[in-house]
């Protein structure tokens, strides 16, 4: 159940409704040709309509088309095959038309949801909608000491916004669902999940009540683009809510910005100053009509989902749980783990691969979509270990080199002769060296300290360099010593 | 060899022949409606003159006509609404909100023009934003009727909003000319003119790069001396263009087939609510006039019902500013046209906007941000969307009726300047014959008919149902025919 907040009269509830604005993959704009890359020169990919010069058109792009469906799809949503565009009106220097073209009363999706985990309880979080939009340009404000600057790029690009129901009943479900709902995305390939280049970014609304009364009046926080910063904007936003209303104030419809900064929201618009966006279909489209062979083709060539590929590699991989959550929280993660344990023993895969690598790339802030050792070398690796060559210990050894150089485990092995010594003659003759060398143990041993055996390993494991086979040697120091 | 004055009042069909036939030259054609655009300029007809580009496109039409390669309208004088957008000239909508704006583009339409060999004269004037009946709301002044009631020489209106397109075909300055019809603002102004003016059926042709006005309505047509002009240029201007997602996927068929003088078995609707009250008696009898000779044509005659008629303007005063609201929004000073200065961002929009936009665009923006605005949107917007589609549905009954439907143009002749200029709701009037077939896309035409008692063109308008323009023409032909009108104004502007 949901942790409620302790406030100075009681206990209160905290209820969270988020919308995800998710810039689509597409080659295109929305409405327009023009090219959507991140990071290119201020205004070089803008066409006339993004511009919106007089006389120009939108004219939909059925990329993005396909994605919302496939998006939809993902969402476990309804979707419909038949969707209108409407304009948003309002004044903005990078809202070039002056109007927004988005999805109003008629969405292109319908009500879905997305199952997230916090602390082993899994809940449904509700999708209320996913509607098309276009994205607005950038205002520069640091160009210049007087003037604003407007970068173009943006505008036009196709964004999604995922509304939820205010499901959600706490931070840590809310930091869960918008990583939920970035990991869905990644996989149907329809976002990039980019939160630091602004590729999701969150609207969250908060609102607080007494457990089991109505809803409260919510304020909405925009634009958030972390996770933590919306998991710390509904902190404070909660506390500032209930300190208000236990102090006998009244919670104001509002607008309000967060403050990475300082950690705290702030108010940016009243209701009363809100936009009156005027609404209407736009003129220049005509809505949009889907067969249903359309949303079939899309349906049959869905990707495996994160929930899907966890319960494949519980059941058919004999993974835990956990690991397999670790695993498919990112899809080149899950992907990695799939080639790597492809023909192997999966679980000792998903150790080495939730173990080592992930502290090895975490050490060199490398992702695992380029590390240095590719799925294939790391399963030649545990290939070595599964047939004896290597042992557990060299093998650690052996895989910092592969991180380091990107070599494969077997040449670095052949290169530093590390295979695994299991000739018993050869270990036979390093056990009598040992036993002989330490005769007085040897009495003792018989004598019944045998304890001592750790200590005739460690000499023979350390005579062979850490190479010998300690199950062979360990059966054959037994049979000597007994004798 | 054919005299000047000869050239400048040929139609296409008659400029077409003599071009082919080497009687003259595209440029001798050019060059001789260069003089008279000049001659015209009393009428302030247009805003901008393109005489250099004009001659060397009939350079090049000569070219292509000696080379046998000549297009459907190859060395034929045009002059552009200043809604079109034009590559590389000035483009100003009539407002002064847009100066200094190059487009960098060719509206598809202007630019089907010249792929078919047209000659551009240059860009006529017209309503701001084409939001007018009168041509009396451009930033560039109104533009003079070349009619005038007899001995009165007070200057009268051309109509609107394509009032510089009609009254330079009107005055013999152009050949033909392109105009813009949102609620009749091609065919009103053709009527006053005495010339022909044809709104296709919504989506025949490309609104891409024209200046938008009302988006639903909108729709680019031919101004032209005789119906068969009329045909033989839409032929040239139509086509599905991706470009527009409203334009249609139709095949263009042949305009200039389908004017076979035979409306023999045609049934032709007369709609009595299109009797408004006041309509003058000979505008009535006109009509008459009309229906007898449709009559002795051979077509059947029949009383229709349009019982949503009354509806059809405020519904259309509704839905246009409120497109218009939000097509205009896009001038606001930031990226081109018009930019006055001020301390804050909102200050340089509300100065901007309000030195860039005239009284009358200004009160649409106004009814259109009210009418969308929350509390109104219902009662307001979605009420004449309601209307709007009970009025295509009247004529789609009447349609499944009639082939073709025959009303006058407007309800009274062509007015002096500032005789209206006071009342916008008298001004809206204009429109109310013409509306109707906006709202409900469909094709319609003004034929001029005859001259009222004070010597003024009147026109009667022919509509038929959506992508049946080719009954339009058909019954138009037949009408033209009858009618024979063959009056010219005085050309009281060289005079001066």
């Amino acid at each position: 159940m949901a942790a409620l907040l302790q406030g100075a009269t009681g206990e209160w509830e905290v209820v969270v409704g988020l919308e995800v604005h998710a810039q689509v993959i597409s080659e295109a704009k929305l409405f327009s040709g023009a090219a959507t890359a991140f990071g290119a020169e201020p205004n070089s990919q803008v066409s006339l309509v993004d511009a919106a010069m007089p006389g120009m058109l939108p004219v939909i792009n059925r990329q993005c088309i396909a994605q919302a469906v496939r998006s939809g799809l993902g969402l476990k949503a309804e979707i419909n095959l038949f969707s209108v565009f409407d304009r948003k009106n309002y004044f903005y220097p990078d809202l070039p038309q002056g109007y927004q073209i988005s999805q109003f009363k008629q969405p292109i999706v319908g009500a879905g949801s997305v199952s997230i985990e916090v602390d082993g309880e899994v809940r449904e979080i509700g999708i209320e909608r996913l509607h098309l939009e276009q994205d607005a340009g950038k205002s520069l404000h640091d160009q210049h000491p007087d003037l604003t600057y407007v970068d173009l790029n943006r505008s036009g690009v196709a964004l999604m916004e995922i509304v939820s129901e205010p499901d959600m009943r706490s931070a840590e479900e809310a930091g869960a669902y918008v990583r939920k709902v970035r990991t869905i995305l990644r996989y149907l390939g329809t976002c990039d999940g980019n939160m630091e280049q602004g590729s999701l970014r969150a609207d969250v609304n908060v609102s607080v009540r007494r457990p089991g009364d109505e809803l409260g009046t919510r304020c909405e926080i925009k634009n958030v683009n972390s996770v933590r910063f919306v998991q710390q904007a509904i902190e404070y936003e909660a506390r500032r809510q209930i300190e208000v209303i236990e102090e006998g104030g009244e919670i104001e419809q509002q607008t309000r910005l967060f403050d990475p900064d300082r950690g705290i929201t702030r108010a940016m618009r009243t209701k009363e100053e809100a936009h009156d966006y005027r609404y209407f279909p736009d003129p220049d489209l005509l809505p949009l009509e889907l067969t249903q062979e359309f949303v079939d083709e899309i349906r049959a060539a869905l990707p495996e989902l994160p929930d899907q590929k966890k319960n494949r590699f519980i059941t058919e991989f004999g993974l835990s749980e956990y690991d397999a959550g670790v695993l498919v929280a990112e899809k080149e993660t899950a992907d990695y783990f799939e080639a790597a344990a492809e023909g192997r023993e999966a679980k000792t895969v998903a150790n080495w691969v939730t173990g080592t690598l992930f502290s090895r790339l975490n050490e060199s802030g490398t992702g695992i979509e380029t590390s240095p050792v590719a799925p294939a070398e790391l399963g030649g690796l545990v290939d070595l270990i599964a047939a004896g060559t290597i042992s557990g210990r060299i093998a650690k050894e052996v895989f910092d080199e592969m991180f380091a150089s990107g070599r494969p485990a077997a040449e670095i092995v052949a290169d530093k002769g590390l295979e695994q010594v299991s000739d018993s003659d050869a270990i036979e003759a390093m056990i009598d060296d040992v036993l002989a060398r330490n005769a007085d143990k040897v009495a003792e041993y018989r004598a019944g300290k045998h304890k001592l055996l750790g200590f005739f390993v460690g000499q023979i494991m350390q005579a062979s360099q850490g190479k010998a086979n300690p199950k062979v040697v360990n059966e054959l120091l037994k049979g000597k010593l007994e004798v | 060899m054919a005299g000047a004055a000869d050239l400048t009042a040929l139609t296409i069909a008659q400029a077409r022949e003599g071009l082919r036939a080497g009687d003259f030259s595209a440029r001798e054609l050019a060059e001789t409606h260069i003089a008279a655009v000049e001659a015209a300029r009393p009428l302030n007809v247009m805003i901008r003159e393109t005489p250099e580009k004009a001659l060397q496109m009939a350079e090049a039409s000569d070219e292509r006509l000696r080379a046998g390669t000549a297009g459907p309208l190859e060395g034929i004088p045009v002059a552009v609404k200043d809604l079109f957008c034009t590559e590389g000239i000035a483009t100003t909508a009539g407002s002064h909100i847009l100066e200094g704006f190059v487009p960098p583009y060719e509206s598809t339409i202007t630019a089907n023009l010249w792929q078919a060999g047209a000659v551009m004269l240059g860009k006529t004037n017209l309503d701001e934003f084409a939001m007018g009946s009168s041509n009396e709301t451009s930033f560039f002044g109104p533009v003079l009727n070349p009619w005038r009631r007899g001995a009165d020489d007070s200057g009268l209106v051309p109509g609107g909003s394509s009032g510089g397109s009609a009254a330079i075909v009107a005055a013999g300055a152009a050949t033909s000319a392109i105009g813009t019809d949102t609620g009749g603002s091609i065919r009103q102004p053709a009527a006053f003119t005495g010339i022909v003016g044809m709104k296709p059926t919504y989506g025949r042709c490309s609104r891409w790069g024209i200046v938008a006005f009302a988006s639903s309505l909108d729709q680019a047509g031919p101004m032209t001396r005789s119906v068969r002009d009329a045909a033989i240029m839409l032929g040239a201007m139509a086509g599905f263009d991706r470009k527009d997602s409203t334009s249609a996927q139709v095949a263009v068929p042949d305009f200039e087939a389908a004017l076979t003088g035979d409306v023999r078995g045609l049934k032709i609707g007369i709609p009595k609510e299109y009797r408004v009250d006041g309509m003058p008696a000979e505008i009535e009898a006109l009509w008459r006039k009309g229906v007898d000779w449709l009559e002795a044509a051979g077509a059947e005659i029949v009383e229709i019902g349009l019982p949503h008629t009354k509806y059809a303007l405020p519904a259309y005063y509704i839905v246009a500013p409120a497109e218009a609201s939000s097509n205009l929004a896009r001038y606001d000073g930031v990226r081109y046209g018009l930019r006055e200065e001020g301390a804050e961002l909102i200050d340089m929009y509300e100065s901007t906007r309000a030195a860039g936009f005239g009284p009358e665009v200004q009160r649409r923006v106004l009814i259109g941000t009210y009418v969308l605005s929350a509390g109104y949107y219902d009662a307001y917007y979605i009420k004449a969307q309601q209307v709007r589609e009970l009025i295509a549905r009247d004529f789609r009954t009447a349609f499944a009726e009639v082939d073709a439907i025959l009303t006058p143009t407007t309800p009274y002749e062509a007015f002096a300047i500032g005789e209206r200029a006071d009342d916008p709701i008298a001004m809206y009037l204009n429109d109310v014959l013409t509306v109707p077939a906006n709202l409900a896309g469909l094709p319609g035409i003004s034929v001029p008919a005859a001259l009222s008692e004070n010597g003024l063109p009147l026109g009667l308008q022919v509509l038929a149902k959506a992508f049946d323009d080719e009954t339009v023409f058909r019954v138009a032909g037949v009408l033209e025919e009858a009618a024979d009108f063959q009056a010219q104004p005085e050309r009281w502007w060289e005079a001066d």
